[in-house]
């Protein structure tokens, strides 16, 4: 058997940002639990709590999930990135940047869940419109109604670096960062 | 809820034998419908989950040229970009990419769609007393309500809870067949006869015994000269669940229908095939009037309530707007 946990508690490995952390956690603890309160990566942040709202979207082995809905457990082995990853050597990622330029937040609290999405759909090339960039950003609610300056945001972003794609049946649809 | 134990399995018999020998297991995929009840909203209860999501359950093979065997494992996301669904299942890619977001496609697999639970908000909400889904001989909050996102097919004054999958109405349109394995062997049901109606035990919800486990499902290719349309009508443009949609699939020949296949969402206790529309349209010429008869035939009888009354019409022009698009695309 590859895992188990017979005290109620789970132990493994987990990559986050690319360092490996040791897992010796209740196994009932959600991978955004973990981030927040024992990782103290605290820029996933907690909404809904209930996988409805994407606050808590980040990326479990390249894709954009919601932590909220999966176990530090599942993730034993896998590789997972937050928004904390996204800022190199002190310099803001390009979609930081021009969500700051854009006006993309107010009250913030969405944002980083925002960014994990919006880079998957980058790298997937999925942006080539404003409306395929409402419908993949979808799943990322925004309480203060930033909507249409965060598809400003990304569309710039796309236009700059060329990753807009053609919106054509190769687009990949799931957003594989 | 108490102590939980994780399991993750190396083989597909040995996670059917750990859930099978313990009443409190169950099965974990990509755990969107299970980590929500059972976490959070605290209706279920389980000590052992059993995660088989990593088991080599995954992608899809072409049977004979003629049937899509789909691995239970495989995530919404990836099925939807299977290269066989966007060729000849096109309202099946439709339907996938109707559902849910982004990050819950590429969590939630195909096995855990079929099983996903109704989205009632009495039966999600612990402090409510009257659930007979969830607390059999209780009676039923929603008729009492107000409700609105529940069943108006299939339906009684027991229990209105709405089957919300939009995958499963375009599979059920096309006879899709679950392939399941348990303690005593495999088995297959055909997705018409794997869901049960509530009746008077709306806790049971489908055929299947503790322990068994979806492997496969298994799509009949409609014929290369079909056409085929999903369509969702929901309260926001995207990420919603239905308020009625409409999988058909028409071979049209010379003005003609040669073949209908067809089925409604957000309207049912379970994914609604409507047979007798079919038949209706069988033979006959692919026009409006046609569609509108069709459309009363496959609401007849509906158990409505005062928050659900307008589904009966949404629903109808749902279908006929489905099945104008596409004979409009044949001519
Ligand atoms: C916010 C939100 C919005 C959603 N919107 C939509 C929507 O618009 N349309 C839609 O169709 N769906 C929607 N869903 C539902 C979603 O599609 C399902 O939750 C998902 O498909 C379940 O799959 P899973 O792999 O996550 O299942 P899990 O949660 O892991 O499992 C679900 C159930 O099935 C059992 N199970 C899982 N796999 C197997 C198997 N192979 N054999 C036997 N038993 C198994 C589990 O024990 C559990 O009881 C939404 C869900 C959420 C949270
Ligand atoms: S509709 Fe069904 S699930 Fe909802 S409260 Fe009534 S009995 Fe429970
Ligand atoms: S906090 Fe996870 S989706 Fe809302
Ligand atoms: S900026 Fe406040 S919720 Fe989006």
């Amino acid at each position: 058997m590859a895992t188990s946990s017979t005290t109620g508690r789970t132990t493994g490995e987990v990559r986050v940002n690319g360092e490996a952390r040791r897992l010796d956690l209740d196994s009932r603890v959600t991978l955004l639990d973990m981030l927040r309160d024992h990782l103290g990566l605290t820029g996933t942040k907690k909404g809904c709590d209930q996988g409805a709202c994407g606050a808590c979207t980040v990326h479990l082995d390249g894709r954009p999930v919601v932590s909220c809905l999966v176990l530090a457990a599942q993730c034993d082995g896998r590789e997972v990135r937050t928004v904390e990853s996204l800022a190199r050597d002190g310099r803001l990622h390009p979609l930081q940047e021009a969500f700051i330029r854009h006006d993309g937040f107010q009250c913030g609290f969405c944002t980083p869940g925002q960014l994990m999405s919006a880079a998957a759909l980058l790298a997937q090339r999925r942006a080539s419109s404003a409306d395929e960039v409402r419908e993949a950003m979808s799943g990322n609610l925004c309480r203060c109604g930033a909507y249409p300056n965060i598809v400003a945001a990304i569309r710039d972003v796309a236009e700059q670096n060329g990753t807009a794609g053609d919106g054509g049946p190769g687009a990949a649809r799931n957003g594989a960062a | 809820m108490s102590a939980l134990t994780y399991v993750r399995p190396d083989g597909v018999d040995e996670a059917i034998a750990l859930v099978s020998a313990d009443a409190g297991a169950a099965f974990l995929a990509g755990g969107t419908t299970q980590l929500d009840l059972l976490l959070k909203d605290g209706v279920i209860e389980n000590s052992t989950l059993v995660d088989i999501g990593r088991l080599p359950l995954t992608g899809t093979s072409l049977l004979d040229g003629a049937v899509l065997r789909i691995g239970a494992l495989t995530t919404m996301a990836d099925l939807a970009e299977d290269p066989v669904v966007r060729e000849r299942l096109p309202f099946v890619r439709e339907a996938l990419l109707a559902g849910a977001s982004i990050q819950l496609r590429n969590m939630a697999t195909i096995g855990g769609n079929l099983l996903q639970r109704t989205r009632c908000r009495y039966f999600r909400d612990r402090t409510v007393a009257a659930c007979n889904k969830r607390r059999p001989g209780t009676g039923c909050a929603a008729v009492i309500g107000p409700a609105r996102m529940h069943a108006i097919l299939g339906a009684d004054q027991n229990c209105i809870a709405l089957h919300a999958s939009d995958l499963c109405v375009p599979l059920v349109a096309l006879d899709a067949e679950v392939r399941v394995q348990g303690p005593g062997g495999e088995r297959t049901v055909p997705l018409t006869d794997f869901y049960v109606l509530p009746g008077r035990s709306p806790d049971v919800e489908h055929v299947l015994g503790h322990g068994e486990m979806i492997t496969h499902v298994d799509v009949p290719l409609p014929p290369a000269t079909s056409r085929s349309r999903y369509l969702k009508v929901r309260d926001r443009a995207s990420y919603e669940f239905a308020l009625a949609s409409a999988a058909a699939a028409l071979v049209v020949e010379d003005g003609t229908i040669a073949e209908a296949r067809l089925a409604l969402g957000g309207v049912g206790t379970v994914p609604w095939r409507a047979g007798e529309a079919e038949e209706m349209l069988r033979g006959v010429p692919a026009t409006t009037a046609m569609f509108r008869a069709a459309a009363r035939a496959a609401l007849r009888d509906p158990y409505t309530l005062p928050g659900t009354a307008f589904k009966v019409e949404l629903a109808q022009r749902t279908l006929v707007r489905v099945l104008e698009d596409l004979a409009e695309a044949a001519s």
